[in-house]
C-alpha cells in the first residue's frame, strides 16, 4: 500500500554548503544540455556505471546520463507518470524502472529538470557495464533516436580478478571502435595528451573523494554515505570527472567535512544537524527516489547514520586503490569500468561488504533490494547471510524501487527499520547472542 | 537399427524429462572410473570443448513443474524469475552433487549473480561465468572469445588431467556438427509437417540432448523423425506460429500441449538454443578454437540476450523465420521477470507490426500450472488468424 506524502519544499530543507554548489553544478550541466540546440555542442548518451566522461570530452560532446535523468524525475515525483506511460505503450510491468521512466520521459516530451526540453543523442555510448539491461535499454533507444550507437562491453569480473585478454579487448574496442565513431559523430580528431589531461583531474579529484568517504570511520561519522552520499557522488559518477570543477567541488566538500569533523559534528540531514550517532550501518544497494526525504528520515530520526554503502561505489571503487591513469590512458579507462561495483563478483561483493562492516566498525548491514535492479538484487538474500556470518553483526532486508512509487511502502519500510534497530540493540546488549 | 514407435520414443524422453535425479548423466559416469560431467545453463556453451575433454556436458534448464521448490525460494525476492531459484534447490538438495562444474554463460544479471552463489554455496565443484562476446568483429571480439574459450580449456584440463588437443576438438566438432544436422532435420520436418511432429514432441525430443551423451541423441532424434515421418498422423486445421522468448527458463510441457490443443501448429521456437545456436557446420579443418568462434560471431542464432549492432537487421531474423517456416502470426511467450525477453518484446512487435505479422504475448513460468487463460488466448489468436488472415 503506498502512503500519501506531503510534498518536501524547497524552505524546509537544510543543505549544506556543498550540497548547495552541487545542486548549482547539475544545473548548469542541464542548461548546457538543454541549451544544446542553440549552441551546437552535441550529445552523448550514456550510462553512470562505465561512464568515461574524460573520453567524451575529449571530442566535445555534452554528456547526458539516462539513469540520472530518471533519479531527477524520481526526485520531482514525476517517474510514476513516466513509468505508467511506458507501460501503456507495451512495456512490461516487470522490468527496469529506469528504462520506462526514461522512455515514458521521452513520450512525453523529453522535458529535463530544467524544465527544458532534452535534446536528442547524437550518440549513444552503450558502455555496458555491470548491468545487462544497459544493452536493451539502448536499443529502444536507437531505435527512436535512431542515431549512430557504440558498443563497449566490459567482461563481468567473475573470477575476482582482471584478465589480459579482458583489458585488451576493452582497449582494442576503445581504439578501434569507440574513438573512431566518437571522432566520425563529433568531427574532433582524438588528441591522447588531451586526454591524459582530464584523466590526470580525474585522479585529483578521486584523491579527495576517497578521504571524504573514509571520514565515515570517524565516531560520529561525520558524513551519511548513503543518502549524503549520492549528492556526494553526483559530480565524479556524472558529467564532471575530469574537470576543474570537480576538483573545486571536491577541495571545497572535503573542507566542509573536515571542518565538520574536527568540530565532532554528525552529518546535515534535511531536518537539520543530526545530534546523535545511535547507530552505525553499512548500506547494500541502491535507495528509493520518488520518496527519498521520507526515507532518509527514517533513518535519522532513529539517530542512524549510513558510515559506508555500496551504491557510492557504482561509478568507480576508489577505496579499493583504482585511480585513472594519465600514463595508461586506455588501458586505465578499461580497469576503471571492469572494477565498478556492479561489475564485481558476488563473492568480492560479500568481502567488500564485511570489509565495511570491519573496517568502519559498524553494527550491521541493511540491504534496500531494488524491484528494478537485477544486477544488484539478485543473490542479496545470500549476501545477508554471508555477511551477518562473516562479522557477527546483524543484517536486514528491506525491498523498495529505484523510481517507482508504486514499490516504496513507506509503512512497511518503517516497520522493518525498527524491528531492525531493536535487534541491534539486543545484540548490543548480548541478548542476540542467548538468542 | 530396429524401429521403435514414436510413442516409445517419445515416452523415454518424457521419462529423462521428468527424472529430476538425472540417471542418464549419472549412469554414464559410473559406467568407467574417472569421468566427469560438466553442466551448463542457458544459453550457449561450446559443449564441442567438454566433450573433446572426454567429459559428458550436462544442460540444466531449472527445475520445470515438477519439483518442489523448499530452499530455493529462500535465496531469492519474489520478483526474479524462477530459473534460479529451482536450479539451487537442485544443487542444495543433492540432485547435482555428482557434477563436477557448472557453467554459467552470460546471459542476464540473475544468471550471471547465480554464478557467484554457486561458487560460494558448491566451494568444491569448479564454476565458471562463461562470458562471451557482445562485437562481432574479428580481431575484437573474435580474439576475447578465443581467449575466454581457452581459458574454459585450460581449466577443463585441469580437472580431466590431460591435455586437449586441437585434433580431440576436431572430432567432437564433427560429432556436434552431426547433431545440429539431426536437430535441424527434426525442426524441418515440424515446419513442413506439424501433424507430424507435435511441437510438444519435438521439445521432448530437444530436451533430451541436454541429458544424453551427444551421440546417443543424435540416434534418438534420427529415430524420432524417421518414426514421426512414417507415422499417419491427421492433418488438423490448425494456424502455423512461432514461439519466442523461451530462450532460458523453459516452458512446462503442458504449456505447449495447451497451444497446441487450442489450435496452433508450432513451427519455430526458441527451446533448447544450446542445439541450434551455431548455424550450420562447424568446419573441423584449420585452428577449431577459431572455427567455433567464427561460427559463433558470424553464424549463430538471434535472441534477446544478444546485442544485434545494426538496428536494421534487429528482429528480423523473426520476420525471415516467419517466411522460411511459413508461419501465420508469433507468441510471444517470455518469462516473468526476464529483463532481456521482455525489453526486447516491444521493439521486435514494431517489428512484426511494420512487417504486417501477426501476434500476441504473455508470460509464463517454469511451474506455471493454470493453462486456461493462456489456452484461450492462443485460441483466439488462432480464430483470428484464420477469420482475417485469409481475406
Amino acid at each position: 500500500m503506498n502512503t500519501r506524502l506531503v510534498k518536501a519544499q524547497p524552505a524546509d530543507v537544510l543543505k549544506d554548503a556543498s550540497m548547495i554548489k552541487q545542486k548549482e553544478m547539475m544545473a548548469k550541466h542541464y542548461d548546457r544540455l538543454t541549451d544544446a540546440p542553440q549552441t551546437g555542442a552535441k550529445v552523448a548518451s550514456t550510462f553512470v556505471p562505465g561512464n568515461l566522461n574524460e573520453l567524451i570530452m575529449c571530442f566535445d560532446l555534452v554528456n547526458n546520463l539516462p539513469e540520472v535523468n530518471a533519479i531527477q524525475s524520481g526526485l520531482r515525483r514525476q517517474s510514476g507518470a513516466y513509468i505508467m506511460e511506458a507501460e501503456r505503450a507495451g512495456h512490461s510491468e516487470d522490468v527496469c524502472t529506469y528504462v520506462k521512466s526514461d522512455i515514458g520521459m521521452m513520450l512525453k516530451g523529453n522535458i529535463g529538470p530544467n524544465g527544458k526540453e532534452l535534446p536528442k543523442p547524437d550518440v549513444l555510448l552503450l558502455s555496458y557495464t555491470g548491468c545487462f539491461t544497459f544493452l536493451k535499454w539502448f536499443e529502444l533507444l536507437r531505435e527512436q533516436y535512431k542515431c549512430p550507437t557504440i558498443f563497449l562491453q566490459t567482461p563481468y569480473m567473475a573470477d575476482g580478478k582482471v584478465t589480459p585478454n579482458m583489458v585488451q579487448y576493452m582497449v582494442k574496442q576503445l581504439k578501434e571502435t569507440v574513438i573512431p565513431t566518437l571522432e566520425e559523430v563529433s568531427g574532433v580528431k582524438f588528441d591522447i595528451d588531451r586526454l591524459r589531461e582530464y584523466l590526470k583531474k580525474s585522479a585529483q579529484a578521486e584523491d579527495d573523494l576517497v578521504h571524504i568517504l573514509a571520514t565515515g570511520k570517524n565516531k560520529p561519522s561525520p558524513i551519511d554515505a548513503y543518502f549524503g552520499g549520492i549528492y556526494y557522488i553526483g559530480p565524479i559518477f556524472g558529467a564532471f570527472r575530469g574537470t576543474d570543477d570537480a576538483i573545486d567541488y571536491y577541495r571545497f566538500l572535503r573542507e566542509e567535512v573536515e571542518a565538520r569533523m574536527a568540530k565532532g559534528l554528525g552529518p546535515v540531514t534535511p531536518d537539520g544537524q543530526m545530534t546523535e550517532e545511535k547507530y552505525r550501518l553499512v548500506v547494500e544497494g541502491p535507495p528509493n527516489y520518488t520518496s527519498f526525504r521520507q526515507f532518509w528520515k527514517m533513518f535519522y530520526d532513529e539517530g542512524a547514520t549510513v558510515v559506508a554503502s555500496s551504491y557510492t561505489k557504482v561509478g568507480g571503487t576508489y577505496d579499493y586503490g583504482f585511480r585513472h591513469d594519465p600514463d595508461r590512458p586506455l588501458e586505465s579507462l578499461a580497469e576503471y569500468c571492469l572494477g565498478v561495483y556492479t561489475n564485481r563478483s558476488l563473492p568480492m561483493r560479500i568481502d567488500m561488504l564485511s570489509d565495511y562492516i570491519n573496517e568502519y566498525e559498524a553494527d550491521g548491514l541493511l540491504i534496500n533490494s531494488i524491484k528494478s535492479c537485477n544486477s544488484f538484487s539478485a543473490g542479496q538474500l545470500l549476501i545477508m547471510r554471508e555477511v551477518e556470518k562473516r562479522t557477527g553483526k546483524p543484517a536486514a532486508f528491506i525491498e523498495t524501487d529505484l523510481v517507482d512509487p508504486r514499490y516504496f511502502s513507506a509503512a512497511n519500510v518503517k516497520n522493518r527499520l525498527e524491528s531492525y534497530f531493536q535487534m541491534v540493540e539486543q545484540k548490543r546488549s548480548g541478548k542476540g547472542a542467548a538468542a | 537399427m530396429t524401429k521403435q514407435p514414436v510413442s516409445d520414443i517419445v515416452a523415454r524422453c518424457e521419462a529423462l524429462y521428468d527424472d529430476l535425479s538425472f540417471s542418464a548423466a549419472r549412469e554414464w559416469k559410473e559406467a568407467e572410473p574417472g569421468r566427469k560431467v560438466i553442466a551448463y545453463m542457458p544459453v550457449y556453451v561450446p559443449r564441442e570443448l567438454i566433450h573433446a575433454a572426454g567429459m559428458m556436458p550436462l544442460g540444466i534448464m531449472g527445475g520445470g513443474d515438477n519439483l518442489e521448490v523448499i530452499h530455493g525460494d529462500a535465496y531469492y525476492q519474489s520478483y526474479i524469475c524462477r530459473i534460479p531459484r529451482s536450479t539451487i534447490e537442485l544443487g542444495v538438495s543433492g540432485r547435482l552433487d555428482f557434477v563436477d562444474g557448472m557453467l554459467f554463460p552470460s546471459i542476464c544479471d540473475v544468471i550471471r549473480n547465480l554464478s557467484g552463489m554457486w561458487k560460494m554455496l558448491f566451494p568444491d565443484t569448479y564454476v565458471k561465468y562463461f562470458d562471451v562476446p557482445q562485437t562481432y568483429v574479428d580481431e575484437i571480439g573474435g580474439t576475447f572469445y578465443t581467449g575466454e574459450m581457452r581459458e574454459l580449456l585450460h581449466d577443463l584440463e585441469k580437472i580431466a588431467g590431460r591435455e586437449i588437443t586441437d585434433d580431440d576438438i576436431r572430432a567432437s566438432i564433427e560429432v556436434y556438427n552431426e547433431n545440429r544436422r539431426a536437430v535441424n532435420e527434426l525442426y524441418a520436418l515440424r515446419a513442413r509437417e506439424p501433424w507430424k511432429a507435435p511441437g510438444s514432441e519435438a521439445y521432448l525430443v530437444l530436451r533430451a540432448g541436454l541429458l544424453l551423451p551427444v551421440e546417443e541423441h543424435t540416434r534418438l532424434v534420427r529415430e524420432y523423425v524417421a518414426a514421426a515421418s512414417a507415422e499417419d498422423r491427421p492433418i488438423k486445421d490448425n494456424s502455423r506460429v512461432i514461439l519466442t522468448g523461451m530462450f532460458c527458463e523453459q516452458p512446462p510441457l503442458n504449456l505447449i500441449k495447451s497451444l497446441e490443443l487450442s489450435g496452433c501448429y508450432i513451427v519455430d521456437d526458441d527451446f533448447v538454443l544450446v542445439s541450434r545456436w551455431l548455424l550450420g557446420d562447424v568446419p573441423t579443418d584449420g585452428d577449431p578454437v577459431h572455427n567455433l568462434s567464427q561460427a559463433f560471431l558470424h553464424r549463430s542464432m538471434s535472441t534477446a540476450a544478444k546485442y544485434e549492432p545494426d538496428q536494421e537487421e534487429k528482429g528480423q531474423f523473426l520476420v525471415r523465420a516467419v517466411r522460411d517456416t511459413g508461419a501465420e502470426g508469433v507468441i510471444f511467450a517470455s518469462t516473468s521477470f526476464c529483463d532481456p525477453a521482455l525489453l526486447d518484446r516491444p521493439i521486435l512487435q514494431n517489428v512484426l507490426k511494420r512487417a504486417d505479422i501477426p501476434f500476441i504475448a504473455f508470460k509464463y513460468a517454469e511451474n506455471s500450472g493454470q493453462m486456461q487463460p493462456i489456452r484461450e488466448q492462443a485460441g483466439t489468436f488462432v480464430d483470428s488468424i484464420k477469420l482475417w488472415s485469409a481475406a
